[in-house]
Formats: C-alpha cells, structure tokens, sequence
C-alpha cells in the first residue's frame, strides 16, 4: 500500500472520531490525488455487495417463516426474471395472471405486500417486524394474509388489492441499496387502490433500516397515516406531513429523486 | 409529414418528426422502454441519413409537442432569434454537423448562434455526431456564470460539493462540507439534497451553511435542493437563499409533473434576486435535468428521452441559471441501461446545453441496480473534462450515504483538474491559497490543522 508517510496516519487520527457524525466517506487516505488502495478496494466490496444484494432473490421460506402465525400468499408479477424487472418496470406493476385466482376476494380492511423490489433482502429484514407491529396497533381492523411478490414494484400492491377486495394497501419494498446500507425498506400506503392509481395517492415512508427509521418508529407513523387515511377516505398529497416524517409521496419534493419515479412505481 | 431513406435496397419510412428522431437515436433503454427505440440497426442508420438532409428550418415549422398545448413549445418558438439563426438556417442537420466542427465555428460564432438554435435542432444534430464530436464541439463554447464567483471559463473546472446525511444531521453535513473543501471542491455551489423536506429543515441547513461561508468568508454560494415552492417560502421567512433549485423537464405535462409552472419559476426568480446576495453576479437559477424525467412522468408525448431532455435546456436558458446540471446515471437502468449509455448520453446533454448556451454540469453517477461501476465514471469524467465541462458534483468518496448512489469523489474532481490542467474559479482559487489550503502543483493540499480545529469543536 502507498500512503504518504507522514499526513496519512495521522489524518486517519484526526478524523476518528468525527466519523461518528457521519457514514459518509469522509477524511479518506491519499496518495497523491488519488485514494489508496485499501479504501479503493473497500468501496468495491460495498459495489460488490449492493450489486449482488439487487441479484438475490427472496429466501422464502424464512421469510414465510417470519411471518407466522400469519399464512403469507406468494404470488409474481408480470416480470419473469430479474433483467426483465430491471428494463420493463411496466411488467413490475402488474400481477401474472396466473396468479390471480390465489387471491380469494375479502372484503379487508387492509392488505400488506411484501415485495422484493431492488433489495429482498431489506423486506425480509425489515418486513415481518412491521407487519406483526401494525397488526398489533390494530386489533380491531380486519387484515387480510400479508401477500408475498416477487420481482414486484409499488403498483403491484395495486392489483392484489383490488383481487382482494382490500380498502387499503400498504406495500413494503427493497429500496435501492447504497454501498453503506443495503438493506433499506420503503412503505407505500394506498387508500382505495386500483389498477392505474397515480402515485400522488400515496403516502411514503422510506429508509427503514436498523440505522435509520426503526420499524417501531415506522409502525407508529404508518398507523397514524392509516387511521387518518381510513377516517378522511384518501391518501397522497391532500394527506400531508402531519405525522413527522410521513412525507406525501409526490414528484417534488427533493431533487435527484423528483427525477426518477419512485422506488418501483 | 413523413420521412424516407434507402439504405441497401431497404426502403424506410419514418412517419412524423417525432419518429424520425426516435430511431435515429442511439440505443438506450428509455426508447426502447417506451416503445420507441429503432427496431434494427439498419433501421437506425437509414433514421440519420434521413435526419442528415433535414434543413434546420423545418424544426421551426413542425413542433414535437403542439404549441397551444405546451407552454415549453411555447417557449421555444417565442423566444427564437431570427437574426441569430440567420447563419445557419440554410443548413441541413448533415451541414450543420460539418459547420459546427469546422475551424469556422469558432467560439465566438458558437455563442452568436446560440439564441437561434432550438433544442430539437441540437438534439438532431448531436444523433449523427460521435462522441468525440460531441466533445470537440462543446470544448469551443465558454460560457460563463457569476454569483458569488466566475464559472465557465476555458481552463475552469468548477465543482458542486454534495454533503448529504441521511438524517441531514447539521454536525454531519458539515464535516462532508469540510473534507470536501480540503478537496478543492465546492466553488460551483455547496448544496444539500435535503433528506427531509420541508421548510423548517430547509431554514435550518441554510443557516449553518451560510454561517460556514461567511466566518471563513468562501467566495461562494450554498444551495439547499428543496421544491421551489418552498424557496419561496423560505425567502419569505427570511431563509439565507442564494440559489433557488428545482428539476425541470421538457414538456408542460412533466414540469406539472414536477409541481411547477414556468410562473413559479419566474416568481421564484425574481424574489431571490431581489435579495441582491450576489456579489459579482446575478445568475442565481440552479436546474437538474436528466433524460427519462419526462416519460417517467408519462409526459413525453412519443417523443425519444434524448430529444425531450435537451427541451429542458430551453426552460433553463429562459431564466439565465448560474449552474444546470444533468443527473445523468441517477434514475436506473429503464432508461440508461449500461455504462456506455450513460457515457454517451452524459456527453449528449453537455453539449445539446452548451450550444444553446447553457452552463451545463454534469453529475457523473449511478445507481447499484445498473451495469456500471467507477471505471464508467473515470471514463464520463475524463471525456467531460475534455469537453470543457462547466462543473461535476463531489461527495465524500464518491458515495452518497442518502441518496443511496454513486457520484464522484473529491479526490477524482482533483484527478480530472490535475491530467487536464483545470483550475477552480478564480476567487475560488485565491481563498484556496489564502487559506493554505491550495498549490498549484498538488491543487490542494492537506490542511491538517483545519481538521483538528474541528474535531476539538
């Protein structure tokens, strides 16, 4: 390894401690305007590793598993594989038609799906928690068996809860994964969904991750969000951030992702 | 109207101007996507030979989106300089390929031009231009930019210096704002995506921003990336705005998208100008950009993602903006599949913006669910820098810890000024050197002490 053999160490000191502050990739080594090799290859691991988490699909079983004493239906959407979910998010949104006749109409107040997205990984980590704490805060609504997509993106929640006949979906996705959390969990809360529903009637919550939103605080807003939503019958940007942190999904509101849909829209 | 061409006894017919650009673009994932990509090569290359016979003129007879339906046609048309045209509007899209390489667009015949080009002619001309085209071409154009500080000028490499946090902890985001400043970086502007947004927050991170300018006096401009609407409020709250940011796109539709109207933009406008915090300058717009925005807003009205980009441009040059950036590698692989996609299309948005006379920048990026890594990156950025590029953005070791992507790091903007000799802008570069945190040879230096100052603070 080259370093420069009296600044490196003792930046790498100095900027100890400040790194609690931050996970950003701050006071890294140099040798002469590049990194060092040791910081080089630490980032590709973290590619390496975001790369092969976007790649790997859901473990089923454990994830079923976690979800008990529920009994989660397991359905696919339209994208047959992995590089097709990744060009046709058109085929992401929609729910294989085979598929459909495993969906035994409620009528339910409510439907979770659990859809891998970019990370299944993030959805088996984060899911289940959220899922039993939310049925726990609503003892008296009647929720129908958490639904299980894979190669899903958001508006697949759509579908399935039109087959079942659900008043409200609440789909838990894979976030992109970033190179210091590749497990990142988003929530997309939909009152009356139906096939085509626009994402401005939903309601987002994002960065749920053991170093972000914990799935307790999660539970506590996305509650919130559906009891308001169950008593004014909508969602979207006319239910806005009155819950902390709940942010209306839109279009707008930060930059680099106003350019890009959300998360498997 | 419809368009033919033959090629190898093949007859090919293109039915509108709108399909006529799609297939001649080249392949990306967006077009295809959308149903709109070339269905062969061959198909492709009889699309350019059409497009190469096109007169220039006739962009100003068949719009892509209607003009009563679309404020940014609107724009378009209204606002095109007739006398400015004048020197190329006998040219057919092939003719104005050859002219714009030539020795006799030089950069001061480039920047006459500029008001009389309208982007579907920049977008048509750059179809049959190859990447080192769309280099040579974009490295003659200067335009420059002032604020607080001069951008834009040959031999100026500016950069944005990006310190998100995921929490937009005010601590955190500050020491991101300090490393990237060991780094040289920030002269462009300092600007956080905000992980929460809404006024509030907005109010809060401006206000440690600007008190980090103004005690070690940075002769530069700070940024927080919120709506529009909420710079707005924030001037109204008496928030300490320089820029005022928002995505824009190419369409109406898109920009409703968006939540905004060419009105609120003008409002915002002029609200921050009259703020007068510019001290050299007031170019005070600062617009993001990327091909895919308007179809993934189902606003692109068929037309290819590359053409309908580089309509953006038109909205950014209406309000005279000190920095436009494309994000290009940031919305995934359904648009821009593979890093030669990204490249091309990076190289593509510079040089559509720097013929109509925008100061474009680029963020080098990409997502984890793309074919791309940080050799694609090395390789945008080098060829950017060749082209004269107005700025790239920086984070902290090239990983953006909120957004969730990769960019570039500090240690490659300083990579990129070294290989091609590039300097900060030139106020930049004094206070760099004033605070001895600048040499010429290295283009910065370790300031050890500023970060025992700050870790004893």
């Amino acid at each position: 390894m080259i370093r420069h053999r009296n600044e490196t160490p003792a930046i790498r000191d100095v900027w100890q401690d400040l790194r609690e502050l931050t996970q950003a990739r701050i006071g890294l080594a140099r040798t002469g305007n590049a990194q060092t090799t040791r910081d080089v290859l630490e980032f590709q691991a973290a590619h390496a590793m975001a790369r092969d988490t976007v790649h790997t699909p859901f473990a089923l079983d454990v994830l079923t598993d976690a979800l008990r004493p529920a009994e989660p239906l397991i359905v696919a959407s339209a994208a047959s594989d992995r590089n097709l979910y990744l060009s046709r998010p058109d085929l992401g949104r929609q729910l294989a038609a085979e598929c459909r006749s495993a969906l035994t109409p409620g009528p339910w107040d409510l439907v979770f799906v659990l859809a891998d997205g970019l990370s299944a990984q993030a959805v088996t980590r984060q899911g289940p928690a959220l899922y039993h704490a939310c049925c726990r805060a609503l003892p008296s609504w009647h929720i129908a068996p958490p639904v299980i997509a894979t190669q899903g993106r958001v508006a697949i929640g759509d579908d399935i809860a039109t087959a079942l006949q659900a008043r409200m979906v609440a789909v838990m996705i894979g976030e992109r994964p970033g190179l210091t959390v590749p497990d990142s969990m988003g929530v997309y809360l939909t009152w009356a969904p139906y096939p085509g529903c626009p994402d401005s009637r939903r309601n987002c919550l994002s960065n749920i991750h053991t170093h972000g939103l914990t799935t307790d605080e999660a539970c506590a807003k996305l509650v919130w969000l559906m009891l308001e939503a169950r008593k004014l019958g909508l969602t979207g940007v006319d239910l806005k951030e009155r819950a902390p942190g709940a942010a209306p999904l839109q279009r707008e509101p930060v930059s680099k992702p106003a350019i890009v849909p959300p998360e498997g829209s | 109207m419809s368009y033919c061409a033959t090629l190898s006894g093949q007859r090919f017919v293109f039915r509108d101007l709108r399909h006529l650009m799609a297939s001649a673009s080249p392949c990306r994932s967006g077009d295809v996507l959308a149903g709109l990509a070339a269905i062969s090569a061959t198909e492709r290359v009889a699309a350019r030979l059409a497009l190469a016979d096109l007169p220039l003129s006739h962009f100003l007879t068949e719009a892509l989106v209607p003009y009563e339906e679309d404020d940014v046609t609107r724009l378009i048309i209204d606002q095109h300089d007739i006398t400015a045209f004048a020197p190329v509007a006998s040219m057919t899209v092939g003719g104005f390929r050859d002219w714009l390489l030539s020795h006799d667009a030089s950069p001061a015949r480039l920047a006459a031009i500029a008001s009389g080009v309208t982007p579907e002619m920049a977008a048509a001309v750059s179809k049959i231009m190859r990447n080192q085209d769309l280099i040579s071409v974009a490295s003659k154009i200067e335009i420059i930019t002032r604020f607080r500080n001069t951008i834009g000028q040959k031999g100026v490499l500016a950069s944005r210096l990006q310190p998100n946090h995921p929490t937009d902890d005010l601590r955190g985001i500050a020491l991101s704002t300090l490393d990237g400043l060991l780094y040289g970086s920030g002269d462009a502007v300092i600007g956080v995506n905000p992980a929460g947004d809404n006024v509030e927050n907005g109010l809060a991170l401006l206000d440690m921003l600007d008190t980090i300018r103004q005690n070690h006096q940075i002769p530069t401009q700070s940024c927080v990336l919120t709506h529009v609407t909420n710079t707005l409020e924030i001037i109204n709250r008496g928030g300490a705005v320089d820029l005022v940011f928002q995505s824009i796109a190419g369409t109406q539709k898109a920009n409703e998208g968006f939540g905004i109207t060419l009105d609120i933009l003008r409002e915002a406008h002029e609200a921050a100008r009259s703020l007068k915090r510019g001290t050299l300058g007031d170019n005070l717009m600062y617009f993001e950009t990327g091909q895919g925005a308007a179809l993934s807003a189902g606003a692109h009205y068929g037309i290819d993602q590359q053409s309908v980009e580089t309509r953006a441009y038109a909205v950014a040059r209406a309000f005279n903006p000190l920095l436009v950036n494309t994000v290009v590698g940031f919305i995934g692989p359904e648009y821009l599949y593979d890093g030669k996609q990204i490249i091309r299309a990076g190289l593509e948005d510079h040089f559509c913006a720097k013929l109509l006379g925008v100061p474009m920048g680029c963020d080098v990026c990409y997502t984890n669910h793309a074919e791309a890594d940080q050799d694609d990156m090395d390789t945008l950025m080098l060829l950017l820098g060749t082209a004269g590029v107005t700025f790239l953005i920086g984070v902290p070791g090239a990983d953006d810890v909120m957004l969730n992507y990769q960019s570039l790091a500090f240690s490659d903007i300083l990579t990129t000024r070294s290989l091609l000799n590039l300097k900060p802008a030139p106020e930049f570069a004094a206070w760099l050197e004033k605070m001895g945190l600048y040499d010429a040879a290295k283009l910065a230096r370790f300031p050890l002490r500023y970060v025992k100052q700050a870790s004893h603070a």
